[in-house]
């Protein structure tokens, strides 16, 4: 009986062992971003696109209004897909728009604007991408929905009309 | 007095540049543990996208603001979640991989010691 303990004992390591990886297997392996966060804006500097005045994120945000803040530039291809739906959701003028332009050229982003229409309300330079680090962001396009002083949601890459609904239902 | 105003210039600008290097190691220490998102396989020290230049700079800019090591990991683990850093530490996603060995080496250890004392 004794020694039936020690090959028993190895194989239900062996077994649990198994089991791991081989659950392990059939989790995906790639990262995704929590998309449903709720945290509270960071404290960045904003610096005015046309003005250079410089704002502090903290005091920018009003309580009883809802923004969405979009990270955009000239170079970058999904922007201009998306640029449609940012300029639908302007009409709707129950949210404010902020662009934070990301890592671009001042005389491209204008003509960006001037080619496409301006649907930013406030447009914020970030001419290092650290702003929108510390916004959370991989990349550019990138969106986040803020209430209340909140990030509510957020929409990494271009928007489309799903998530412009989904928006659309949100600010109702 | 030329010649002591040059030794004194000279020994300013090499402290200014030691200084300087112990800075971009602590850099380059801070960023080879922090994971590149967008890149595959590649931290951040490695890689030369935006994502992780944006945050060679913003570590350098932390550093001078007087952040330590720790307050820096835990600066971006809280923005980007634990898979920011190669070296996570215990939580409830990877308390058996830290248990595991050390359970391992534990069980097989009290064999070895049981068939010791067999023997003896």
């Amino acid at each position: 009986m004794k020694n039936k303990i020690l090959p028993f004992s190895v194989i239900i390591i062996f077994g649990i062992i198994f089991f791991i990886f081989y659950k392990g297997l059939q989790n995906s392996n790639i990262y995704t971003p929590d998309k449903n966060i709720s945290s509270d804006i960071p404290s960045t500097n904003f610096k005015n696109f046309n003005s250079n005045i410089i704002f502090n994120s903290l005091n920018f945000f009003q309580d009883d209004k809802v923004y969405l803040l979009n990270i955009w530039s000239s170079w970058c291809i999904p922007c201009r897909q998306e640029h449609n739906f940012l300029m639908s959701l302007k009409k709707k003028k129950k949210i404010i728009l902020i662009g934070i332009n990301y890592k671009d050229n001042k005389k491209n982003a204008e003509n960006f604007l001037k080619e496409l229409g301006n649907p930013y309300d406030q447009i914020f330079i970030d001419n290092d991408g650290t702003i929108s680090i510390e916004w959370g962001a991989f990349g550019v396009p990138e969106s986040y929905l803020i209430s209340n002083n909140k990030i509510i949601k957020k929409y990494i890459g271009p928007l489309n009309q799903q998530y412009v609904d989904e928006i659309n239902l949100l600010i109702k | 007095m030329r010649f002591l105003y040059i030794i004194f210039l000279l020994f300013f600008l090499l402290n200014l540049t030691s200084v300087k290097g112990e800075e971009q190691d602590r850099i380059n220490n801070i960023t080879k543990n922090l994971r590149c998102l967008i890149c595959q396989g590649q931290s951040v020290y490695d890689s030369d996208s935006e994502f992780a230049n944006s945050i060679k700079i913003l570590v350098e800019n932390k550093i001078e603001e007087g952040l330590s090591e720790r307050q820096i990991y835990n600066y971006f683990k809280k923005k980007y979640g634990d898979w920011i850093l190669y070296d996570p530490g215990i939580n409830k996603n990877t308390y058996i991989l830290w248990l595991l060995p050390l359970l391992i080496f534990l069980i097989g250890g009290a064999i070895i010691y049981k068939k010791l004392i067999k023997k003896i």
